[in-house]
């Protein structure tokens, strides 16, 4: 063995990631259960009303579950609500905390959603917020939340394997931006959930942690890749989840689980301890399970990095405040080759009508749209994508982190036996398809052609956008899909992103709203993409959509 | 277009990862199909359009070169696969004569 001058002097250089319910304290009996084995499938913070209780099932697999009517109000306690509720003394943090942890603890065995829960480190960040003075806790706006965290997000001095052998022993030397902004704000980081490796993935199966399970159905997908957070925040192990989207990671698996998912404008959040997959699409965004958390953890997230060239210096917007306010000015545009596509379930079809009526009911004026390009949206994504994978997975060499093979003859043999046992073949399959599209030879016929293509992709939405605020289609074509189902066809994989993905390539802000479910009680999304920077435009024309959904 | 054998163990080699028969079967088959689809790309006239590597209209965006503490050396070497010293400790790369 000989040394090479790999010195530790330049530590960027080292570690290169990329970078409603109102209330009063006194009208609920705090009941705090430590009873792990609890059959009732959501009690998230303990919390039980003193109101009468009905009873209503979720199906799990051939089970079914029976679920208090009264635990489930309170399980939908917005963050909002929450954080006021703790910091005025009503509840404390250690107490959301540990009902956040023994929720998502006891549901492991059967979801897989977490691939780590940090019981010690969050409950020793709830003891010193509950130890803070009331002026302290004034403007913190997670005050005692308890959130999940995607596990390609950096969080200092745990884990972050990205769902991968390679990074499986990955302790994080620092925190994300993100990060840092949410434990500001005093929210209460509880685990890190599972995902696809990478992020490569719509199912969460690519995970060497093993699939997540829909709560809805667990022998279907979560979807993917941020389906983790998906199935913790549908299940109740938490208020909120980050999630990361290149080409519908967070909205798809939204989508699947019935909550819901905002991907922010690329450049708006900032993505600094974000583990890099495709860097000109990735995006972080909150999942949450109604509009105005997700205006609120928006407000929390965004903002100028220094650390993130990508990221835009621009002001903060207080996502919250006009959600309330009226949409009749609202022009929306209905992409027609979204909602005329081929292969949409009749379950999707009927919610998507049910979504124009709605917004016909609250005022908003409606009409169709055109994008033509956007049948190219998939092929292109997948060009560029895979390019820009084959590109940062390079990073992993086993040199100064991760995994190392043994055995090995030479360096180029290290370098390649590291990476052919570290990844799974979903990772190895992407990078080998963007090695050939970047390729001599093929760069021109692929990757400068999808780049172009990609072009075209921005200017039909510009053109859409002369004429209408916000566009409006499904998230995906069909509801969950089984587990296993699409997991040996990548194609047929990759298609499943075909509504997603357009967001993606033109850098949009778009969110998935549960709008509805099939006879099954799968749940469907509805997507809304809106202009650069216009979340809050889009985000009242969410709320305002959910409302009518809600009371209709 | 047909994507050979031959052609992913290629690619395998340029991307530094070593793939088992079983896997340099399977991704031929399956590259031939997922570049099949990508092929769809031809039907659009391209020529006049310029490409896009980047949504937001950013150059060369810059900070001071303010000198900050970042990472120690232990911190940074704490995940080392091997170290000695102060230093990641790889195979020769160098041959000796």
């Amino acid at each position: 063995m000989g040394l090479v001058a790999w010195v530790a002097q330049n530590t960027s250089l080292v570690f290169c990631f990329f970078a409603n319910i109102s209330f009063d304290g006194a009208a609920f009996r705090l009941l705090f259960s430590r009873t792990r084995a609890s059959k009732s499938y959501c009690h998230f913070a303990g919390l039980l009303l003193n109101s009468g209780a009905g009873t209503s099932f979720l199906r799990k697999g051939n089970q079914t579950f029976h679920v208090e009517e009264r635990l489930k109000d309170v399980c939908r306690l917005g963050i909002s609500d929450l954080s006021s509720l703790i910091a005025r003394g009503g509840l404390s943090a250690v107490q959301a905390a540990e009902t956040a942890i023994e929720r998502a603890q006891s549901n492991q065995t059967e979801l897989n959603a977490f691939v780590s829960i940090d019981e010690k480190g969050a409950l020793a960040r709830a003891e010193a917020l509950d130890s803070l003075g009331v002026d302290a806790r004034a403007g913190m706006k997670l005050f005692g939340v308890p959130i999940a965290v995607k596990d390609n997000i950096c969080v200092k001095g745990g884990r972050t394997t990205c769902g991968s052998q390679m990074l499986q022993r990955f302790v994080s030397p620092f925190d994300a931006t993100v990060v840092r902004n949410l434990t500001d704000a005093g929210a209460v980081i509880i685990g890190k959930t599972n995902l696809d490796e990478f992020a490569m993935g719509s199912s969460t199966e690519t995970s060497c942690f093993g699939p997540t399970r829909n709560p809805h159905d667990t022998s279907r997908s979560c979807g993917g890749s941020s389906g983790g957070s998906a199935a913790a925040v549908a299940s109740f192990c938490a208020p909120c989840a980050l999630g990361t989207d290149t080409g519908g990671s967070i909205r798809q698996p939204a989508s699947f689980c019935g909550v819901l998912g905002l991907k922010p404008t690329y450049g708006l959040v900032s993505r600094y301890g974000l583990v890099a997959f495709a860097p000109s699409f990735d995006q972080i965004g909150p999942i949450t399970r109604d509009v105005k958390d997700a205006a609120l953890l928006l407000s929390v997230l965004a903002g100028h990095d220094p650390l993130d060239a990508t990221s835009v210096d621009r002001p903060v917007e207080e996502y919250s405040r006009l959600l309330d306010d009226d949409v009749a000015e609202i022009k929306v545009g209905v992409i027609g080759e979204h909602i005329e596509a081929e292969g949409l379930t009749p379950a999707v079809k009927s919610t998507m009508n049910d979504a124009l009526k709605a917004l016909q009911d609250i005022g908003a004026s409606i009409s169709q749209v055109s994008l033509p390009s956007l049948e190219y949206a998939v092929a292109i994504y997948y060009v560029l994508g895979t390019a820009e994978t084959s590109s940062n997975m390079l990073r992993y060499d086993g040199v100064r982190y991760g995994h190392r093979a043994s055995g090995f003859s030479d360096l180029a043999d290290m370098y390649r036996k590291t990476r052919g046992e570290g990844f799974s073949r979903e990772v190895k399959r992407r990078i080998i398809l963007g090695t050939f599209v970047l390729s001599m030879g093929y760069y021109d016929a692929y990757y400068e052609r999808a780049q172009r293509a990609r072009t075209l992709v921005m200017r039909d939405f510009d053109i859409a956008f002369e004429g209408v605020d916000v566009l409006v289609g499904p998230t995906s074509p069909q509801q969950a899909f089984m587990i296993g189902e699409k997991v040996d066809d990548p194609l047929l994989m990759y298609l499943s992103d075909i509504f997603t993905i357009p967001a993606n390539l033109a850098g949009l802000p778009a969110v998935s709203l549960p709008f509805g479910k099939d006879a099954d009680g799968l749940p469907i999304g509805v997507q809304l993409i809106g202009k650069p920077f216009d979340e809050a435009r889009m985000l009242r024309l969410a709320n305002a959509l959910m409302k009518r959904n809600c009371s209709s | 277009m047909g994507i050979e054998k031959t052609q992913v163990e290629y690619l395998a080699s340029l991307a530094r990862i070593e793939l088992s028969e079983d896997e340099l079967e399977l991704f031929s088959g399956q590259l031939e199909k997922i570049v099949g689809y990508v092929e769809k790309l031809n039907e659009l006239d391209l020529e006049n359009v310029p490409p896009t590597s980047h949504t937001q209209n950013l150059k060369n965006v810059l900070r001071e070169d303010t000198p900050k503490k970042g990472l120690t050396k232990d911190e940074a070497l704490a995940l080392a696969p091997d170290r000695q010293g102060d230093y990641f400790r790889v195979p020769r790369v160098i041959e000796s004569d």
